[in-house]
This record gives C-alpha cells, structure tokens and sequence, in this order.
C-alpha cells in the first residue's frame, strides 16, 4: 500500500508558546514535497512536532499516515510505523558506536529472535557507506561525535536509507554539504524514491531541488502554509525572494508570533 | 567530636595470635605498634561522607582457614572466577586466610615470588620487611592501623630484575563467614626493568554484616611496568574500605584499572606516587551505585619527579538512592618540573534520588607543569534519548545505549579482554535489576 500521510489542522507550542498554528498537508506515495519559507517560521518545528520531541506540545489536529494517527504514539512507535526525519541539527552520543546504534535501530522493527546477523548487517551498512562516499572508519566512529557538520548529513542520509521509512522529513539536509556532496546525497536521496515512499524536504535553496525535483511547493510563515505551488515557485522564490509573497498575503513580519 | 577506637582485638590477643602462627618478632611489634596507633587515631576525614555512621567496627575475629586440596574444591561462589585456572599463577583468600596458591612454573624458575603475605613473611622476611607499610602508613587513621595490626591471608608479588611477564597473575578474595575477620594485604613489588599484570577479584557470600580493610602497596621499580586491576563485587552485607599506593621509580609506570561493583557502602583511595623522574600513573574506575549505597572514591596522584605524567579517570553511573562522592586530587610538589596531572570526573545519575558529586582538586606547587581537570555530574541527556527513540529503538534500549555509552570510552581502554568482558556483564548486573 503506498504511503499516504494526511497532516490536518496540526497546532503545537513550545514552552507555552504557539509555534504552529494549524499545518494542512497531504502527501501521497511517490511525492516529493519541498517546505521553503524564512528563517524562523517553523519549518523545524513542524519536522519535529511529527517526530514527537519532547519539547513541543501538540494541541490540535492529526498526522495520519496509513490510516494511523502517529501523533497519539511514542516517538519510537513513529519511527516504527515508518516515519523518518532527518535532522537539522543531529546529536552526538559518545560512546555508543554507529554500528550499534544502527543495528539497534534495525533490529527494534524485527521480531526477538530474528535479529539480523552481524555480517548481513555490517555487509549492507558498507555497501550504503560505499554509495554515500563514507570511509569505513565511520562505523565504528562514535555517533556523530566530532562529526564535521556535512559527514553528520551523510550518517543522516546513510541511517534513512537502512532504515527503509515510508515517509522521510529531511530538514537542511543540505546546509553545510559542500557540492560535492550535495550531488551524493541527493543521490542517496534520489536512489531511494519510490511509489512506496514519500518525502518532505525542507531547504533554504532552490539547488538542493536542481538535484531532488519537487512534485509539490510549499511556503511557510507565522507557523502556516502559506502558499502552495508547483516547481516553478521554488524557482521564483530562488530568483525573488519572499518579498512578494509577503506583499501578495499582506504579511509584514513572517516570523511566529506575529500575527498576520 | 573524637570518638574512641573500638578495638576488635586486645594487645594480649594479637601477641598470642602472632607467636602461635609463628610470625616473626619484627611483625608481632608491627601489628602491636599499630593497634596501639588505632587507639589513638581516629577514622579517615573522607569529603561530605559520614563514614563514622558506617559500619566499620564489624570485624570478626581471626579464625584459620582451610587450604583446599585441589582447584576443584573452591567455594561455588567463586568457581566462575577461577575456571580455566588449572595452568595459572593464582592465589585464593577465603575470610582470614589463604587456601590456595599456585605460581606458574616458568615463573617460579626465573625467580618470581607468588605466595600468600603469611607465608612470604616467613620465607623473604627481609623482602617484605622492607616495603610492608610503607607506602599505605598505619599513622594515617585507624583505619590503616588497624589494618597494619590485624591484616591476614594477602598476596605477596614479587619480580626480580628484568623479568617481564605476560599472563596475569591473579587472586580471588573471598568473604563467606561474617564471624571471620577479612583483612586481606596485597604487597607488589616490581623490581629493575620488570613487567607485571596483576588482577585480582573481592567477592562475598553471606548475609551477616561484615567489614573488608583492605589495603594495596606497589612498588615499581625504576623502569619497571605494574599493571593492577581489581574488581570489587562485595556484596550489600559488606563494608568495603581500601587504600591502595603505588610508588614509582625513575621511568616506572603504574596502570590502575579499578572496577567499583560492590553492592554495599564503599571508600577506596587509589593513589601513585610518582617519586621517580620519568615516572607515570595511570588510573581508570568505573564504578556502578545502586540501592542505597553510600560511595567515596578517591584518585590521588603525586608528583616528586621531573617530567612525570599522570592521568585519572573516573566515571561511575548512579541509580535508585545511590550517593557517591568523587576525588581526584592532583598534587605537584616543589621541582616535578614538567609534570603534567590530568583528571576527570565524570557521574552520570539514573533516578531523581541518586547523588553525585565531583571534587577535582589541583594543588601545585611549581611553575613549570601543566595540568588539568574536568568535572561532571549529570543525567541521561533526553535530546539524545530522542534521538536514538526518533529511529525506532524504544527508551528503554535508548537509554542503555546511552548509559553504556558513557561507560565504554574508559571500558573499551582496558587492554584485558577478559577482564574487559567481565567488568561489561558486572555492570550489566548492577544496572539490569
Ligand atoms: N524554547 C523556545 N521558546 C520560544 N520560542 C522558541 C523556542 N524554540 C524555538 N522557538 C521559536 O520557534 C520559531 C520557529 O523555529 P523553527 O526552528 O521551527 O524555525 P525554522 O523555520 O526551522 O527556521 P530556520 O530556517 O532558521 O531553521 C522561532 O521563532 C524560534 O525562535
Ligand atoms: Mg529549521
């Protein structure tokens, strides 16, 4: 069954403050949506309100993907159910390896007893670091500990593709890449579509969509999708600035917080 | 306030004691000088740990034990530490006294002493003789008299000049009879350019309180290598209090590797001495507190020589109502030029009721050197653990990863696989209930 994922009237806070404030969104299987918009306008928010981080408050509405609402499950549950988000901003954690950290990750979807063997494992996390262009060495480095900020990317990018999600949320996934790897991963990224599989991808830049080719636009500001369109309203976007979506809607500050 | 020793024994009791196991007359006056000393002195001043509300006075008395006639005779308790021991240097302490000691042939040709401290004080009188108490002193507090007065069974390690040796050598010490005083001294002495691992294991089998004195003395030689590892398992009925000193000559080097896994309330102070140029210490605990221990670890490394590094590491994990209390004191003298101390501290506590607490102390003395410290206490990083939950792996598994994680940057450096392995299923132990 493809991956259908319904986002309806989604408000979360933070701290007591309103950062969303009711985010529509439907995506099908195959799609590649991208979230564009300012600085500060929750695009983050929204990555991680779907994740489930603790320090958002969701107070209203429903993220259905397949028929399930992921929003009334644990954050692992999630993760599980196929939802994938690669982060903006990655955590470090020393002492815990990426070769156990990612079998771990791996075998939570399998059965007890089922485990996949250490071989299988270290033989397709190999091939995955291969087409990422990831020295070996990575396996066995601590998670993103001391990690320059484009090899996090990758180990991002490398976790999505053994894990296998429906839907993938990638925030940034481009900032500190440089263009080298920007074509590496968008081919990671690329390698990875499928009628199965839908991904919302969050950037500043026009370039990342050169490489990873929008079905859907979407701009957001104050905490709200703005604007929806094609291809093409990246590309204005790219050339314009946000100006003129600003003058269209009679938005003077885009940030959260202020009110339209 | 001073409080009065409570001696375990009379003065009469000790001679009597001495003479019948036939000890001579230069340790009968040791042991009667320090119980003299105990009546006097008072408990050790630990940091913020009230150690005078422990239950230090349990000591039992002296009673012999018997010598097992083969291997397989070992108590149950300790038969998953010595399997596989047929072949090697081990020595087996059950309550006051040694029932098992073996030294490797090839070791015993090229000169290596391995035997119990009771029998060494008969066979190298001179040898013990001349480093017995001096490196922990029986004038520190009563308990390091007391020690010097009622100390039994204990491992004595010698190496000649230039011997290296490869396989460990290793003791098990083991209290299962509250009644019986356990009071084990562990004397090594590594001489001229030799090289030694020795590992050793505390265990306890019983349910009545008692009390583990313990005491370690190293001396290395000038360019000799001691590498000492011990593990403490001591069950929730055992007190456990350990000094352990090393002193180390022109170019020697000192490794500790110290696992803290007992169950009951614990102070040990691990400290080199770095008399000798060139001499370095290195120092690595773990520890676990679970239940309501009450924990006081101390590292302590003191620079004489010139050109003398030192390193400490401590990381110990906190759960239930455990409290511990960490020291790293880093002490240059006037003239350990270019010395360089280095420490850490690192507590990571489990439950809103566990307590930590990290004293980093530098006190130094002369300009030229450098050192450093670094101190922490704190709890399972929830950004972290919903990082590891956001790719599916439930919080329990997460917050393992993450405990063992914080655990294996020092685990991962101990260069004794077994040990190594050991030290991973005992944490597991203490952090799987
Ligand atoms: N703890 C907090 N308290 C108050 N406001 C917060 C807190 N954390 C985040 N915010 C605010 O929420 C708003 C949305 O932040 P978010 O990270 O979602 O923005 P973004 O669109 O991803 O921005 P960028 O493009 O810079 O990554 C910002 O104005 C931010 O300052
Ligand atoms: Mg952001």
């Amino acid at each position: 069954m493809a991956a259908d994922f319904v986002i309806e009237g989604l408000k979360a806070t933070i701290e007591g403050k309103e950062i969303l404030k009711g985010i529509n969104l439907q995506m099908k299987g195959g799609e590649i949506h991208a979230i564009m918009g300012p600085n500060g306008t929750g695009k983050s928010t929204l990555a991680s309100a779907l994740m489930g981080h603790p320090k958002y408050e969701v107070t209203a509405g429903t993220a259905v993907l397949e028929g399930e609402d992921l929003l009334e499950m644990a954050v692992d549950e999630r993760a599980r159910a196929g939802l994938f988000l690669a982060m903006q901003y990655p955590s470090e954690i020393s002492g815990v390896t990426n070769s156990d950290f990612l079998r771990s990750a791996i075998n939570s979807r399998r059965e007890e007893g089922s485990e996949i063997s250490l071989i299988r494992f270290i033989r397709q996390m190999e091939a995955k670091m291969k087409e990422l262009e990831m020295n070996p060495e990575f396996l066995h480095r601590y998670l993103n500990e001391g990690f320059s900020g484009g090899e996090k990317k990758r180990n991002e990018i490398l976790q999505m593709m053994m894990l296998d999600p429906k839907i993938v949320i990638l925030d940034e996934i481009d900032s500190g890449l440089d263009i080298d790897a920007l074509k590496i991963v968008a081919e990671g990224v690329n390698s990875m579509r499928s009628p199965e599989r839908g991904f919302l991808v969050i950037t500043h830049y026009q370039r990342l969509l050169n490489y990873i080719k929008p079905d859907f636009v979407h701009v957001m500001m104050q905490g709200r999708i703005v604007k929806s369109g094609g291809p093409e309203l990246a590309e204005r976007l790219e050339a314009e600035g946000y100006e003129w979506v600003k003058e269209e809607l009679g938005i003077e500050d885009e940030t959260v917080g202020q009110e339209a | 306030m001073t409080t009065q020793t409570i001696l375990p024994v009379d003065a009469q009791r000790l001679s009597e004691l001495s003479q019948s196991s036939g000890e001579p007359g230069w340790l009968k006056d040791s042991r009667l000088q320090a119980l003299e000393l105990a009546a006097e002195l008072e408990l050790p001043k630990l940091e913020k740990t009230r150690i005078d509300r422990w239950n230090v006075n349990n000591y039992g008395g002296y009673k012999a034990s018997k010598p097992l006639a083969q291997l397989s005779e070992a108590p149950a308790s300790i038969t998953a530490l010595i399997k596989d021991q047929e072949e090697g240097s081990l020595i087996i302490q059950q309550n006051s006294g040694v029932i098992y000691t073996r030294l490797a042939p090839e070791l015993a040709a090229q000169g290596v002493i391995f035997t119990d401290l009771q029998t060494a004080v008969k066979e190298h009188g001179e040898l013990v003789q001349r480093y017995l108490h001096k490196a922990v002193l029986p004038n520190e507090h009563s308990i390091a008299a007391l020690h010097a007065a009622l100390w039994n069974g204990g491992v004595f390690l010698y190496v000649p000049k230039n011997v290296v040796i490869e396989t460990p050598l290793q003791a098990v010490l083991l209290t299962d009879d509250a009644e019986a005083a356990f009071v084990p001294h562990i004397l090594v002495v590594a001489d001229t350019n030799s090289s030694v691992t020795y590992v050793d294991n505390y265990v306890s089998d019983k349910a009545e309180a008692g009390l583990h004195n313990g005491a370690v003395e190293v001396f290395v030689g000038a360019g000799a290598k001691v590498r000492y590892a011990t593990v403490h398992q001591l069950g929730v009925d055992t007190t456990d209090v350990t000094y352990r000193r090393a002193v180390v000559e022109n170019d020697g080097t000192i490794e500790w590797i110290v696992g803290e896994m007992n169950y009951g309330d614990t102070a040990s102070d691990t400290k080199s001495v770095l008399k000798g140029n060139g001499s370095s210490s290195d120092a690595k605990v773990i520890a676990v507190g679970s239940g309501s221990q009450k924990l006081n670890y101390t590292t302590q490394a003191q620079h004489f020589g010139k050109n003398t590094p030192s390193d400490m590491i401590t990381r110990a994990v906190m759960r239930d109502a455990a409290s511990s209390i960490i020291n790293g004191i880093t002490k240059i003298e006037k003239g350990a030029t270019r010395a360089d101390g280095q420490q850490t501290e690192k507590v990571l506590m489990l439950s809103p009721k566990a307590r930590g607490d990290a004293n980093p102390i530098l006190l130094i003395d002369e300009d030229d050197v450098t050192a450093g410290h670094a101190a922490s206490v704190g709890q399972v990083n929830y950004e972290q653990v919903y990082y590891l939950m956001s790719r599916g792996i439930s919080r329990h598994d997460a917050e393992t990863l993450i405990i063992y994680g914080f655990l294996a940057p020092v685990v991962s450096q101990i260069p004794l696989e077994g040990l190594r392995n050991q030290l991973q299923s005992l944490v597991e132990r203490k952090l799987g209930q």
